[in-house]
């Protein structure tokens, strides 16, 4: 398969701002701790076209930030991120347009001023996508690709409820007529009876328009719905990859596995009391991650090597690969 | 009200909570009612707006202008809260109900350090040594699972974890031994890993202390796996109410039905979801009847009216055409 995102070796590296105190030691010459936030560590990825790739883990692995890397919104502190071959980013800019991004809230990305028509079109205007004079039809075909009808246009953000305003974040992104939707959990803040409803909605896009997704959530259930393969992040790394019903199946890191029992399953017997199972521990700070592997205080098959040695990713046997010294068998 | 509660602990009858706006009245709980036992968890599960939450602020007293409690009753062990004076509602909040919220930095002061903050809790309803109240929040962190309790109680709340805070939070409203704990979406702003932990607890403390809890939340599996009622509420009304199990399993109400089967669980990987169609209706701009009637596949002309609360045992719901009654029988 020839990957049509590749992202290699990337890591996204925070300083948070000295105070200024510690900017005057700084000035005068003296040591400053200096606290580096490893929000994403040497991660590799590929993303074939016409492919979903689920990004999945809890707040604060960095998922988002990889996503953001990938899209060109935030340049990688280390390696690079390409589209069919070409850098996303070109000193220190995004380069390419192939690639768009929907977020968690449609109201925060969209001017409450401007009429959803014009947001949609100055996109593709300013990029020389669309012509003025096609704009108006323009518009009309994307509000209609996601569901809207062609007087949506002339509406304002706050005319709209929230299912209805992430559509318009997702036909804002289609028409810049990207090859990739980078989409940063877009269901987490709608209600449940809607959440279906763009659920759908990308199921139907990909079909009709063959979209390739990143399609990054927390919410694993939506995740395997709609991905062909997943990838798990925890605390800034990505501790294993694989079609998706493979890890569901026979999760082979034990954070994945930890993370699969810890999600409540719907009870419809009521013999069966206990539907999930906790993972013990809490997440690290990103700030102080813990040497080795990251996961090792909390795992319940740690040795002595797992707090020394980084695990490689790994895929022996012809299994899906896994970032772990002891691989679980099922 | 299903008539076979001998002393509920918790009975409110006809509840009406609304707010006046600029739009008119807003009628936020329409005419709700349901009892809970002594030891009792009971889900209340709907979508933003449905009133879920109004309805556990309202059992508290907690509704400010321009929202009034405009009629029925709540009653904590035969005792009639709706009218109470301040001071007298003051004694009961944090005593015989306390509640937790959502978002633990907005319950927490993020001045005064934990053992403070639990020292005033408790100080609030009975007169107690410094020594003997540090003591009792050193007993209840650590009952909620907090590491090191005892050093931790100098700690600010800044100084936890959202889990964390949130294991505070709880045990702050422990604090003064309750019968009935309100939990409104409590662990909805927590991962996944911390929610589990959370639920295991609660669900641990409510056995071996005998409270009673209305967990308040959007989401089924989190309700199915805790509570043993629930209570589905749509636009201000319970429109389906039962034994947890039982209700997902064979759904009376088209909205109860509609959302269980909207689950991705409930679909073939890449499939459609069987989506509701339409969005929750405006509670300014409520349909007469029955609220759900225009986005419900199987609603009729006699849908204009609003259904009646029909009765099956335990099992209740308002619905002209209820589901799966074949199999019941």
């Amino acid at each position: 398969m020839t990957p049509l995102v590749l992202a290699q070796n990337v890591s996204k590296r925070f300083a948070p701002r000295l105070g200024l105190g510690e900017r005057i030691a700084a000035k005068l010459g003296s040591p400053v701790e200096t606290r580096t936030v490893h929000a994403v560590d040497n991660v590799s990825l590929a993303i074939a076209k016409g492919e979903v790739l689920g990004l999945v883990g809890e707040s604060g692995c960095g998922k988002s930030t990889l996503g953001r890397v990938i899209a060109g919104i935030h340049p990688p502190s280390a390696g690079q991120v390409t589209i069919g071959g070409e850098s996303v980013m070109r000193e220190g800019r995004k380069s390419t347009t192939r690639i768009q991004t929907v977020f968690q809230d449609p109201f925060a990305s969209l001017d409450p001023r401007i009429r959803i028509g014009e947001a949609i079109a100055e996109g593709p205007l300013a990029h020389g996508l669309m012509r003025k004079a096609d704009a108006r039809a323009e518009v009309a075909r994307w509000l209609d690709a996601v569901g809207l009808p062609a007087e949506a246009a002339e509406r304002f953000p706050h005319q709209f409820s929230g299912g209805q305003r992430q559509r318009v974040a997702i036909a804002r992104a289609l028409a810049m007529q990207p090859d990739i939707l980078v989409c940063d959990e877009p269901v987490a803040s709608l209600d449940v009876s809607i959440q279906a409803q763009i659920v759908n909605l990308f199921l139907k896009l990909r079909r009709e328009l063959g979209l390739t997704m990143l399609f990054i959530s927390h919410d694993l259930g939506i995740v395997r719905h709609i991905s062909d393969r997943i990838a798990i992040m925890y605390l800034g790394r990505i501790v294993e990859t694989g079609e998706t019903e493979a890890v569901f199946a026979a999760p082979r890191h034990p954070y994945t596995r930890a993370l699969l029992d810890s999600v409540p399953k719907l009870v419809t017997d009521s013999e069966e009391l206990v539907s999930f199972k906790a993972i013990a521990g809490e997440l690290p700070s990103p700030l102080s991650p813990p040497p080795g592997c990251h996961f090792h205080l909390r795992c319940p098959h740690a040795q002595a090597v797992c707090r020394e040695i980084v695990p490689a990713s790994d895929s022996q046997g012809g299994m899906h690969p896994v970032a772990c010294h002891f691989p679980l068998i099922s | 009200m299903s008539g076979t509660m001998r002393n509920p602990l918790l009975e409110v009858t006809d509840l009406v909570t609304e707010f006046a706006t600029r739009k008119g009245i807003l009628r936020a709980v329409d005419k709700v009612s349901f009892a809970i036992e002594a030891g009792e968890i009971v889900g209340l599960v709907g979508e933003s707006g449905s009133g879920k939450s109004v309805t556990g602020f309202s059992i508290l007293g907690l509704i400010d202008p321009p929202g009034r409690i405009a009629g029925g009753s709540v009653r904590l062990g035969g005792r009639e809260l709706v009218g109470l004076p301040p001071a007298q509602l003051r004694a009961i909040r944090g005593k015989a109900i306390s509640m937790v919220f959502q978002d633990p930095s907005a319950t927490l002061n993020p001045v005064l350090t934990i053992g403070t903050q639990m020292h005033l809790a408790i100080a609030a309803h009975e007169k107690t040594s410094e020594a003997a109240a540090r003591a009792r929040a050193a007993e209840v962190l650590a009952r909620v699972g907090i590491p090191d309790a005892r050093s931790r109680l100098d700690a600010h709340p800044h100084q936890f974890s959202g889990g964390m805070r949130q294991r505070v939070a709880i045990a702050i409203a422990l604090l003064n031994r309750p019968s009935l704990i309100i939990c409104d979406e409590p662990t909805t702003a927590l991962d996944v890993s911390i929610q589990a932990q959370i639920l295991a607890e609660m669900k641990a403390l409510a056995r071996d202390l005998g409270t009673a809890m209305i967990w308040i939340s959007h989401d089924l599996a989190t309700v199915s796996s805790l509570a043993r009622r629930i209570l589905v509420m749509y636009a201000g009304r319970i429109i389906e109410q039962g034994p947890v199990a039982d209700v997902l399993r064979h759904p009376r109400h088209p909205y109860t039905a509609g959302l269980i089967a909207s689950l991705p669980a409930n679909a073939e990987p890449g499939r459609e979801l069987r989506q509701i169609p339409g969005a929750t209706p405006s509670l300014f701009d409520l349909p007469p009847g029955c609220a759900f009637a225009p986005r419900c596949a199987f609603s009729s002309a006699a849908c204009a009216q609003a259904p009646a609360l029909h009765h099956a045992g335990p099992r209740g719901w308002r619905c002209h055409h209820p589901r799966g009654m074949e199999e019941a029988r």
